[in-house]
């Protein structure tokens, strides 16, 4: 059949975030503005639990330690209660259990699921399977919206504003999830993108393409020192060894990409430098006493962000709360 | 079609001719029909005739058998000005074209081995977006990953 058909469990009532296309600037905004007052909720200065009674599924097919520890802390600080599948090895999925049948139980179960999982296209796959809410947290090589949220916060927390700013991605872009999300993102801001990769690991075909359809101005380059001097934010990312269906095809570029504080003598005063975490050489420890490393800073805006984020699809209207 | 096209081949009694597809495309469109492997009916296949149209085309004449209008829909992506002939006591009873929609469902699976949809035991449909009608460009609803069009008849389920 062409054309469109329904899939899942038909209209929902909430929606999913499972690619910044989910968002229009308007709501990012709000949610970066939503996120910034619950800095003193995170804090734990501030005791709000607008989420209790709430559950939420944590379901990490993959490894991780920032994006699920931050879902439960943002949830749990509202107030809610987390589920968390826990280790794979543990579950149905080793008996052979679907992706769809592991959802059909979240259905029943939580009123807002967040997934990670190693192949690319899951967690839209578990958005149509479902009808609770759900956010991604990283599927294969594909997206990572949650963690773009975070990083645009902390880009706007660092200067101000969103607009208009030169921003580098470097590293395994084309892998990496985070400057999948994060490129397209920061187009719609307006931001001027370079992106610093070998050409092995360039960013795929149809991240660029949009890119262009968009108009936005991108330079590719695998020149990382020579680019520094303009730029206003640096965003460096790991090669991620557990990508690559080679080992010999990793060993060729790890380590081709290391930032050190020397680099840094000519670099814009406010310039940023930013890096998902965790890191492995690609940024030298004299880099985080310099006034340019926000990693860590970063790391903590993701609590607020996904605070914000789980009030908005869980429907919870904070406005009326936090004013 | 021509009458000198037509005259090809011999005229069939009943079934379907499909007309004006690109050169050396005739192949590809039996996939994507299901038709390469069929033993039972019977296939007249013209191939690199002259065409005011297209230059060179292929046609093909499917005896016994009526394409449906969601069959014939499935060639838009490879030959999306074929046109079509429903024939029925050696004449011409209808005449149809292909369109292209938004979507194809559940006829071929995204080409990239990483995708959710690749694990033949999820049940979803498999999901082929048109993300640009021209140039054709078609990507997975899943995985975002653009398809090779012309491998497309690689992946038919």
């Amino acid at each position: 059949m062409v054309g469109f058909i329904p899939v899942g469990k038909g209209e929902r009532a909430m929606a999913s975030l499972i690619t910044m296309d989910d968002l229009t600037n308007e709501e990012i905004i709000s949610i970066l503005d939503t996120a910034e007052k619950m800095l003193p909720i995170a804090r734990g200065e501030v005791h709000l639990p607008i989420l209790a009674g709430k559950v939420l599924a944590n379901l990490f097919f993959e490894p991780s330690t920032r994006t699920r520890m931050s879902f439960e802390a943002a949830m749990k600080r509202l107030g809610g209660s987390v589920l968390n599948l826990g280790d794979v090895s543990t579950t149905s999925v080793v008996k052979g259990e679907t992706l769809f049948d592991t959802m059909q139980m979240m259905d029943g179960y939580a009123d807002i699921a967040i997934i990670r999982h190693p192949r690319q296209g899951a967690a839209k796959y578990s958005s149509d399977a479902v009808d609770i809410p759900v956010i991604n947290a990283g599927d294969g090589a594909g997206h990572h919206p949650t963690q773009t949220l975070l990083d645009l916060f902390t880009i706007r927390a660092c200067h101000g504003t969103l607009e208009g700013l030169k921003v580098a991605l470097v590293g395994d872009l084309r892998y990496g999830r985070t400057v999948h999300s994060l490129s397209g993102a920061l187009a719609r801001f307006g931001c001027s993108l370079t992106f610093i990769s070998p050409s092995s690991l360039s960013m795929p075909q149809e991240i660029v393409q949009d890119l262009r359809d968009s108009g936005v101005s991108i330079v590719e380059t695998d020149d990382l020192v020579g680019s520094i001097d303009n730029l206003d934010v640096i965003y460096m990312t790991r090669i991620q060894k557990e990508r690559f269906p080679d080992e010999e095809e990793y060993r060729k570029v790890a380590g081709v990409f290391c930032l050190t504080g020397k680099d840094l003598a000519n670099a814009k005063k406010d310039m940023i430098i930013m890096h998902p975490l965790p890191r492995v050489n690609e940024i030298a420890p004299d880099v985080d006493s310099t006034p340019h490393a926000k990693y860590f800073e970063q790391a903590f805006y993701g609590v607020v962000a996904r605070m914000a984020l789980l009030c908005r699809l869980l429907e919870v209207d904070v406005q009326e709360v936090i004013g | 079609m021509s009458e000198q096209a037509m005259r090809r081949v011999t005229a069939i009694q009943n079934g379907t001719v499909i007309d004006h597809i690109p050169a050396g495309s005739s192949l590809s469109v039996l996939g994507m029909l299901g038709l390469l492997d069929s033993k039972s009916t019977p296939i007249s296949l013209v191939m690199n005739a002259p065409s005011k149209k297209l230059g060179r085309k292929d046609v093909l004449k499917v005896e016994d058998r009526e394409l449906t209008q969601e069959e014939l829909d499935r060639l838009a992506i490879i030959a999306s000005k074929a046109s079509v002939a429903i024939i029925r006591d050696f004449r011409v009873a209808e005449k149809r074209s292909v369109e292209l929609g938004t979507e194809l469902v559940n006829v071929v699976r995204c080409s990239y081995s990483n995708c959710i949809t690749n694990n033949p035991r999820e049940p979803l449909p498999n999901r082929i977006l048109v993300h640009k009608a021209d140039p054709l460009e078609l990507r997975c609803a899943y995985c975002g990953k653009i398809q090779d069009i012309n491998g497309l008849v690689n992946h038919l389920i």
